[in-house]
């Protein structure tokens, strides 16, 4: 499965679905169980379905009628706002941690 | 209009802002082949995640090239899974719902309705975002592919975030 169609296609997996969803919708958004079912089944049926490598198979959902989160996308700045590369462990909440550590 | 170009908006990007580009992987050569021999209701199914998710209770991953991974029961409840990930902005649909980067909730209905036989008992999950491809190349391909021989599973899933 992927969102990343580029990546995707630079990966050359032997079997793929592409969902042309912002990245980190992977399986679906937040909630929308039956989206995810779907596509979770799709994907499992390609599986199945394809018979040699090639493209990835494009699976039919929209994110919405306007694209504009596409150029957004492209645009985005937010990524800059990066956390230091190193070997601490980044826990989601200090309650992780503390859980971690007990 | 066509997909988003992620590989060029994130050169650009690290270009702009002087970081060293991360280098997306290029698969060379055709990928390897195997043939389903049984129908998809007949297969014991695999899954990985990419998204950096670890349960309440586990280390997190860091973000220098951790090629570690985590081991998730697959009856893990969604309100006991969290997120590390180097690009945490894309984290923001996991952390409401993790089922939009590890579907766990579909899996288990696809597992009941016989898609597949099985979904194996533990899910894999890893850091999407490493710089080093020797390291996944060397270290964490081949521990998850060893820990899905040992699953016997017969397909795998992966779940990019």
């Amino acid at each position: 499965m992927g969102t990343a169609h580029d990546v995707l296609v630079a990966g050359r997996p032997p079997r793929s679905v592409f969902l042309d969803f912002p990245l980190g919708n992977t399986a679906g958004r937040p909630f929308l169980f039956q989206e995810q079912y779907n596509i979770t089944r799709a994907a499992l049926e390609a599986l199945e379905n394809i018979r040699q490598p090639g493209q990835p198979i494009t699976l039919g959902h929209k994110w919405s009628e306007d694209e504009s989160w596409k150029i957004t996308a492209m645009s985005d700045d937010r990524g800059d706002q990066r956390q230091p590369r190193d070997l601490i462990p980044r826990y989601q909440f200090e309650d992780d941690r503390i859980a971690a550590e007990e | 209009m066509g997909p988003v170009q992620y590989i060029q908006a994130t050169t650009d990007r690290y270009t702009k802002i002087g970081y060293k580009p991360y280098r997306f992987f290029y698969a060379d050569k055709a990928p390897s082949w195997s043939p389903l021999n049984k129908s998809l209701s007949a297969c014991k199914l695999g899954v990985v995640t990419t998204a950096g998710a670890y349960a309440k209770g586990q280390v997190a991953f860091f973000y220098k090239d951790d090629a570690s991974y985590r081991i998730l029961p697959k009856d893990t409840p969604s309100e006991n899974l969290r997120f590390s990930h180097v690009t945490e902005h894309y984290l923001g649909s996991a952390r409401q719902d993790p089922n939009t980067v590890i579907p766990l909730r579909s899996l288990h209905r696809l597992e009941r309705e016989g898609i597949v036989s099985e979904v194996a008992s533990d899910v894999f999950s890893c850091m999407g975002g490493i710089y080093s491809q020797r390291k996944v190349r060397d270290e964490l391909a081949p521990a998850l592919g060893e820990q899905f021989v040992q699953q016997q599973v017969d397909v795998v899933l992966l779940v990019p975030m």
